[in-house]
Formats: C-alpha cells, structure tokens, sequence
C-alpha cells in the first residue's frame, strides 16, 4: 500500500496566512477583514504587503460579516478571519442574510476549528460549524488536512465566485500533501487504495486515518483512505465507487456527529447505496481544556478511535 | 416640485394597494419614507439608469430596514429598474418581490437582502471602503429604522466608521418613533439619537418634518456639503408613520397592517390617482 511519510509539522492556519499572502501579490480584488486576531489567523504578511487591503474591524464579528458582504458589491473579494465559533455561531444571521442569500463573494475563514485548539476549552472549541454551514443553501464548506492542501484552498477559493465557508485550525500537523498541488473544489482525493473498508475523513483527521490505515494493513485489512476536504459540495461518486468495492465505511471528522461530514456520507449512501457506517466524530458534546493529544484520545478521534470503528463496521459488513 | 408632489401621491397608492392585495405587509413605515426615497432617487443620488450589482461610479442605496419593501419596490419600478406591472406581484409566490428585498431572485436595484434587522449599515460601510478603493468618489445612501437601531451589530458599524473615517456615507435614521409593539420609548427607550451619534463621531443634520420634500432636499443637500470631511454623516429624518392616509397616522397600529377593502378606498380617496396605476 501507498505509505505517507512527512519531514516537517505545521499548522494548517499557516497554510492560509501563506495562501492570502500569494494572493495578496497575484490578485488585486482580494481583500482581507480581522475581528483581532492577526497573529492566531497568520495574516501579518498579507497586512505587512497590502496595508491598504486590510481592514482591521476589532472585535466585532457582526460588523465584519456586513462590511465583507458591502465589499463585494464593489468588486472585492473579501477573506474574513477569526476563529471558527466566531466565524460561524456567533454571526450566523448575519452570513444567512447578508452573504448566503444575498450571494455574496465572501470567504469566511475560520481557524482553532475543533478540539484540537486544546486548552482554551469549550467556549473555543465548536464543534457544530460544519453543520451550520452547510445547511446554508450555496455555502461551500472546506475542511483542509495540512498546511499545503490549505494553501492551495486558500488560494482556489479566491477563483471561486460565490460563499465559501474554509475550516482549518490551530496545531502543528503533518504537511503530507504535495506542495504544489491544484486544488479543486468538490473533488475527493483518494490516498490510499484498498478493498475490505473505505475511511472517508477531513481536516485534521486526514492524517490520522492514514496511520489507521497502515496499522490496519499490518493486520490483513486493506484500507482505502480518501481525502475529503470538501464536505460541500460531496463527491458523491468518489464515495459510491469506493463502498461499492469495499462494502463498508467509516467517517472521520474533528466535529459532531450531528451534522457533520458523516451524516453527509449517510445521506449519499442512503440514495445511492446502502452501506454499515460507523463513525469518528464527537459525540453531541462540548469539549474541554487539554492538550490536543490529549483531548484527540479523550473524545475518540485518533488512528486508534478509527481502528476500533474500522473492527466494528467490518463485522456489520 | 409638482412632479416630486405628483410621483410621491402615486407611489402611496402603489404601497396602499400592495399590501392590500395580498393582505400582508408594511405600510405605515413605507408610507413615512415615500417622500425621502422619492426625493432620493429622483433629486438627490448619481445613479445609473439600468442597474448593475457593482455600482461602479455611481451613487448607491442600502435599504437595511427591509420591511418598507413596498415603498422601495414602487420607488425602483417608477423610475424605470423595472416594469410597473410588476409591483402586482408584491409577496406572491415566484414573484421577485419578495416581502422582504433580496437579490435572490435579481430584481433591479436591490444589492443585499435586509429585513432581519440592524445588519444595513455594515453592508453600506463595506460598499463605502470598497469605493474607498477604487477611487470611486460616489457617495453611499442607507436607510435604517429607530427601532432598529436596538439591535447591537449597528453600535459596531457606527463605532468602526468614524473609528475608519468612512466619510463617503449618509446614513439615514427614519426617526418615526414607533415599533411593532408601541411606542419606540415605551418598547426600550433610547434617549437622545442624536447625541449618540455625535458621541460616536458622527456629524448629524436634523430633518425636522421628513415628510416635507423642499425639508428633505435641504436636509440632505446639507448632509451630502459634509461628507469627504473624514467623518461619517447621519441624517435623523423624524417621519410621521402613516402618512398621507389620516387613519394610519398618529398610530403605530399600521406597522404592517393592511387595509381591507373600505379603508383602502378611503386611503386612496385622500391620494387620488396622478402618473397612472399600475
């Protein structure tokens, strides 16, 4: 089986600092809004090389999200940065009224997704993002698994006409994707082939289910991990061929069950072909302060949550 | 004067025969605004004649007050976004008109849905910075409630443009003194708008019957000799809700209310007929 391996650790919200900052340079539309939180949502080069194309509005998120919305209408393309609870719960009216059904151009790009932002603990940690978002009619939904994959989103979704919603976070993960890659709204990346079990995961969880998978090979269990950065739209087929050959799946997400990436799958399944399911998620709980590993282990989504769900839907197969 | 008087007339009936139609929708506060609107797209913005969501080089208007729909869409349609007829189908299913502006269906002249409330003024800043940087030097117009100015998110956008210096804004408070519930000083009282405002950094001007067109034009005429002076603009426009029908004023009760069929004849017997109904 294919394996991955990596020589360096960065956190994904890296990857968009270093994704705006090209744009920055190749793209004189795009423009960048902070609710004071320069430094965790790494926007300094961008603000360092287009002071003007910033536009710091402190904090109040509410405010942002309508100032983004305005921006659009002249031309603009506005990225807003904050934290993922900030950039979704708490201004939720504002992007259903102001950006998603006014259709507007605007990038709503939230960091310390998940648990994994560790010890700030729950009032930080939302856990239900996923599901507003895409619930909102025309909301693109991203989850990105690396510091490259979310540089090239970064970057993808300024070429994109329409809201975005692009989900990343706060710890030091593997870059295991290619540098260079394009990336393409909408469309699965199979990482691994195999035939007994596919493992659909996003984000964070990208990376642990390929170390699931590598433990599972050493037992016999050929894994077929796909990468799903992009919850909205599904690829719907990349998920229909794979089940068809492996005839079981588990899903994995740093994010509820409800309303996350899995019951997304449930639903495609459920249309186009019935299929055991299990799932890696957290379950209808807040979180809580701790170390990322620590807290990855409590709630249940490392390599090893996906090995012991990988055991159980294999027996429903 | 005669045609603004004349226009004004119509578009009352056009908003009293909206809402009546479909018996639903906002009347008393369309009807307070129909002479600031009327005077604002036919006298005082730079606009284009045929619309385009960017709004390039041209002066633009942000509804944030969304319920006053009817007398936005009469204003749109009667100086040519769009067809007249259309304003048959206020609130009917399909209809792009919906009880509430949005662009979703792409009606002429609308930029951005409004209706749940207090989120106008933040759209309209964002317009103005996005002038900002494209040296565009037209001016951007918003509309906003007294009532809603209870909502917090416009505290944020009023502390950020003077804070920002958005001085190619005239922000418009529709000063009616009602709600839904009452009184706007029985319901949560304010105090003084206008010392909030000036507080905030903004410069204010007073228009003191907003329901007086030659008033309005001086008003805003003044308003617009104080932008591009790094501070942002707020006209306090005080309305009587309802007017122009004697019944509907002097009452929060037509809040969104509408006539039944004797009360629209009355309604209509007091603002006969002057550019054609639709």
């Amino acid at each position: 089986m294919k394996k991955y391996t990596y020589t360096q650790k960065k956190d994904t919200r890296s990857g968009f600092g270093a994704g705006l900052a090209e744009l920055g340079r190749t793209n004189p539309n795009v423009v960048a809004l902070c609710a004071d939180l320069i430094g965790s949502l790494k926007m300094n080069e961008f603000i360092k090389e287009n002071p003007e194309r910033f536009f710091q509005v402190g904090i109040a998120e509410a405010n942002m999200m309508g100032i983004a919305a305005g921006l659009t209408i002249g031309g603009k393309i506005p990225f807003t940065g904050t934290f993922a609870n900030f950039s979704t719960g708490r201004v939720y009216d504002q992007i259903r009224q102001s950006i998603a059904y006014s259709n507007k151009n605007v990038k709503i790009c939230a960091s310390h997704a998940g648990l994994t932002l560790g010890e700030d603990g729950a009032t930080h940690q939302i856990l239900e993002d996923i599901g507003l978002m895409k619930m909102l009619p025309g909301m693109v939904v991203i989850n990105t698994c690396d510091f490259n994959q979310t540089k090239a989103a970064t970057i993808a979704i300024a070429k994109y006409d329409g809201p975005v919603y692009l989900r990343f976070g706060r710890p030091s993960v593997p870059i295991f994707t290619d540098e260079n890659q394009t990336f393409e709204i909408g469309k699965a990346i199979n990482l691994t082939e195999g035939s007994d079990v596919t493992i659909v995961a996003t984000g964070h969880l990208v990376w642990e289910a390929l170390q699931a998978s590598e433990k599972l090979f050493e037992k016999g269990i050929s894994a077929e991990v796909i990468n799903i950065h992009t919850i909205k739209p599904l690829d719907k087929n990349a998920i229909l061929e794979s089940v068809k050959k492996t005839g079981c799946i588990v899903t994995a997400e740093e994010h509820n069950y409800l309303g996350g990436l899995g019951e997304s799958v449930s639903r495609v399944l459920a249309l186009g072909h019935p299929t055991p399911q299990e799932f890696v998620a957290t379950n209808d709980t807040f979180g809580e302060s701790g170390t990322p590993t620590q807290l990855i282990e409590k709630y249940g989504l490392n390599a090893n949550s996906i090995i012991e769900k990988v055991n159980r839907v294999l027996k429903r197969k | 004067m005669e045609e603004l008087q004349k226009l004004t007339i119509q578009v009352r009936r056009d908003i009293l025969r909206m809402v009546h139609k479909v018996n639903s929708g906002h009347p008393g506060g369309s009807l307070g605004c129909t002479e600031f609107l009327v005077v604002l797209y036919k006298i005082l913005m730079d606009r284009k004649l045929t619309f385009e969501m960017n709004g390039f080089d041209e002066d633009l208007f942000f509804l944030s007050n969304g319920h006053i729909s009817p007398v936005f869409y009469s204003v749109l349609a009667r100086v040519g976004y769009f067809d007249v007829d259309e304003l048959n189908t206020f609130r009917l299913l399909n209809s792009r008109l919906q009880g509430h502006p949005t662009t979703h269906e792409g009606l002429p002249g609308v930029r951005i849905a409004s209706g749940s409330l207090g989120q106008g003024l933040s759209v309209a800043i964002g317009a103005a910075e996005a002038k900002k940087l494209n040296n565009d030097n037209n001016l951007i117009y918003s509309l906003h409630g007294d009532g809603e100015l209870q909502e917090g998110q416009n505290w944020e956008a009023i502390m950020y443009a003077s804070a920002k210096k958005i001085d190619n804004i005239i922000a418009t408070v529709d000063l009616n003194g009602k709600q839904i519930d009452g009184a706007t000083d029985d319901v949560l009282p304010m105090g003084s708008i206008k010392n909030k405002f000036e507080s905030f950094g903004w410069l204010v001007v007073e228009i003191e019957n907003g329901n007086n067109i030659q008033d309005i034009i001086n008003g805003m005429q003044k308003a617009k000799s104080l932008t591009k002076n790094n501070k942002p603009v707020c006209v306090l426009l005080k309305t009587m809700m309802g007017n122009g029908v004697d019944f509907m004023m002097h009452t929060h009760a037509w809040h969104g209310k509408a006539p039944n069929d004797e009360q629209l004849e009355s309604a209509l017997e007091q603002n006969p007929e002057t550019l054609g109904d639709y």
